[in-house]
């Protein structure tokens, strides 16, 4: 595998690439391992399958996506290698991802904003430059068109619902607002990414999500929170308190057994 | 009518003979191996027997979500981390069409949910044991589907068509699950010297409890042959246990781990394997709701249910509100069950 691309008369290094690979993985694993904590104890049975699906297919996108990263690094790390054996600062999730299921209402909001950003972003990328990260997003895409009207669906009745259902859900938008602002503000990766046919354009992302989001928002009868500048981001390796945990958990076998093979 | 109908003497004696006759009508169905479908007559004891059977069966679907699910986030490779969300959602999926089969016979989830949650129902005393290392997630997959695969099996054949039908399907499933199971153990058998010693030890505790599965003796079984007059069963406890002792003794050697049965032996007269005594006093118990988790995983279920209850109002306000009363009142019992 070649160090860099040339696309148009933009290089893109071989670092980049997978630096970018990580962070949709990464979102997809962490959203993936979250949703996976809720299996058998739902508010139904039905919704507890709902969100088993979901937290496996996020798991696939995210094999998928940490095989090439691994592929395009060509430094002998398989998935399980990047998902394992990194360190939470070397984690590039965005950081609404890892944020816990306090309730049903902050896992559904978490779950919307979260499924909004991906479904614009992965149906940008079915044109992306790099072919196999195209090829994967075909596949996410298709998943996340469901995981989008499973929250959205839940976000509009618990809005919709009861005063208490309404309450928690405002309460939750309340606390996990601030980390849109990581998925909407491009940094000089994103750009370079958009520059480059990789990645998509940012500005594209922002007011498709903000289309969306604020579409739903108004048929669950909550209103939009201000937007909250919050320069805190899980892309780049900064995350909340709650990666590390998350962590801990996730990779405590790997850990305790080096070198072992499950 | 038919109170009405003792009234009379000569009356009450007709009525008795056409009960006879009805009985006797349905015994011959079941002896031509005739499957009894919902809107069918069949005697309430046959149905009864059925709902208590079938729920009990989903309860277990349910409750066997939870000492799985607790290794998930836990699970040591992405590979492994999605073969068990997927089976621990099969389970999910089979408690669903077996609510789905005893509501057929008249009864409605959201009443045998109360049950189970109310501790009435009874469930596999299996998922009273806990999972304490990643090799517990191979022994229940290889012994406990494998069991449950004995008893199922037969379950396709039942004279009762909707639960046969459900049971097609989920069997097909849980014989996957028992070789991803399998597959897990050999792996750890054939792994470190601490994979191995992991897979032995989770032999050796879910070995026994695995075996309990089955139920008490046939002696002891207080269901078993009117069931089996009935075709809702085919193969007394006994039987069914040494079927799937016989089928799983010679994979524990293929992994090269013992079974923790000293007096465990092959006996060439019955070719068949002798084993030692059940622990029954332990059986008792942990059916009684003395096992090591019996209290966890029913306190697991209901605060699922209670956490859940604001969210299935809220499901139901919102359909009471953009959907006609008939439709609303239809989502609403639906969110609530």
């Amino acid at each position: 595998m070649s160090a860099a691309v040339e696309v148009g008369s933009a290089q893109v290094s071989l670092a980049e690439r997978v630096e970018y690979l990580l962070r949709l993985a990464d979102t997809s694993l962490i959203a993936g391992q979250r949703l996976a904590e809720l299996l058998g104890h739902g508010p139904t049975l039905e919704e507890d399958l709902a969100l088993g699906n979901i937290s496996l297919d996020l798991i696939g996108q995210a094999r998928l996506l940490l095989a090439l990263a691994g592929r395009i690094e060509d430094n002998g790390r398989d998935e399980d290698a990047l998902a394992f054996r990194r360190d939470a600062p070397q984690f590039r999730n965005m950081s609404l991802a890892e944020q816990p299921n306090e309730d049903f209402a902050a896992t559904i909001v978490r779950q919307c904003l979260l499924d909004a950003w991906q479904l614009e972003t992965y149906e940008s990328l079915t044109g992306s430059r790099e072919e196999a990260l195209a090829d994967i997003a075909h596949k996410a895409l298709k998943e996340c068109r469901y995981h989008w009207r499973f929250s959205a669906g839940w976000l509009v009745r618990l809005g919709d619902g009861t005063e208490e259902s309404h309450a928690r859900v405002s309460a939750a938008l309340g606390a996990l607002w601030r980390f849109t602002d990581e998925l909407l503000t491009p940094d000089a990766l994103d750009a370079r990414m958009a520059v480059c046919g990789i990645g998509p354009a940012p500005s594209l992302i922002r007011e498709r999500w903000d289309t969306r989001v604020s579409a739903t928002l108004a048929e669950a009868k909550l209103p939009k929170p201000p937007h909250r500048h919050y320069p805190w981001h899980g892309k780049r390796g900064v995350h909340s308190e709650h990666l590390g945990h998350l962590l801990t958990e996730m990779q405590f076998l790997p850990r305790v057994y080096p070198g072992a093979t499950w | 009518m038919y109170t009405q109908a003792l009234d009379s003497p000569a009356a009450g004696a007709d009525e008795a003979s056409e009960e006879r006759e009805r009985l006797e009508r349905f015994q011959a169905r079941i002896d031509r191996d005739e499957k009894i479908e919902p809107k069918d007559w069949m005697p309430e004891a046959y149905r009864q027997t059925l709902i208590r059977q079938i729920a009990q069966h989903a309860h277990s679907e349910i409750v066997g979500m939870l000492p799985e699910g607790n290794w998930i986030t836990r699970a040591p490779s992405l590979r492994r981390k999605a073969v068990l969300i997927a089976k621990v959602q099969d389970e999910g999926g089979h408690g669903m069409y077996l609510y789905s089969a005893a509501e057929t016979l008249g009864v409605a989830r959201g009443e045998l949910i109360e049950q189970l949650l109310s501790g009435r129902a009874k469930y596999s005393s299996i998922f009273n044991y806990p999972t304490l290392t990643w090799a517990d997630i191979g022994a229940i997959g290889w012994l406990v589907d494998g069991a449950a695969i004995m008893n199922q099996v037969p379950l396709c054949r039942c004279s009762y068509g909707p639960y046969a039908r459900a049971m097609v399907r989920i069997c097909k499933e849980e014989s996957f699950h028992q070789r991803q199971g399998y597959e897990l153990m050999l792996t750890l058998a054939r792994g470190s010297e601490d994979q191995h010693a992991m897979a032995q030890d989770a032999l050796n505790r879910w070995w026994w409890p695995s075996l309990m599965m089955f139920g008490p003796s046939d002696a002891h079984s207080v269901h078993t042959a009117q069931s089996m007059r009935w075709k809702i069963k085919r193969f007394t406890n006994d039987e069914l246990r040494q079927k799937f002792i016989d089928v799983t003794v010679p994979q524990a050697e293929y992994l090269g781990l013992t079974v923790p049965d000293p007096d465990l032996h092959w006996n060439e007269a019955s070719q068949h394997y002798r084993f030692g005594e059940i622990n029954w006093s332990e059986f008792q118990a942990v059916l009684k709701g003395e096992g090591p988790c019996n209290r966890e995983r029913l306190e697991a279920r209901r605060a699922a249910h209670e956490n859940g209850r604001w969210v299935r109002e809220a499901a139901a306000a919102y359909a009471a509100k953009h959907q006609g009363p008939a439709r609303a009142m239809k989502a609403g019992a639906g969110a609530l069950s």
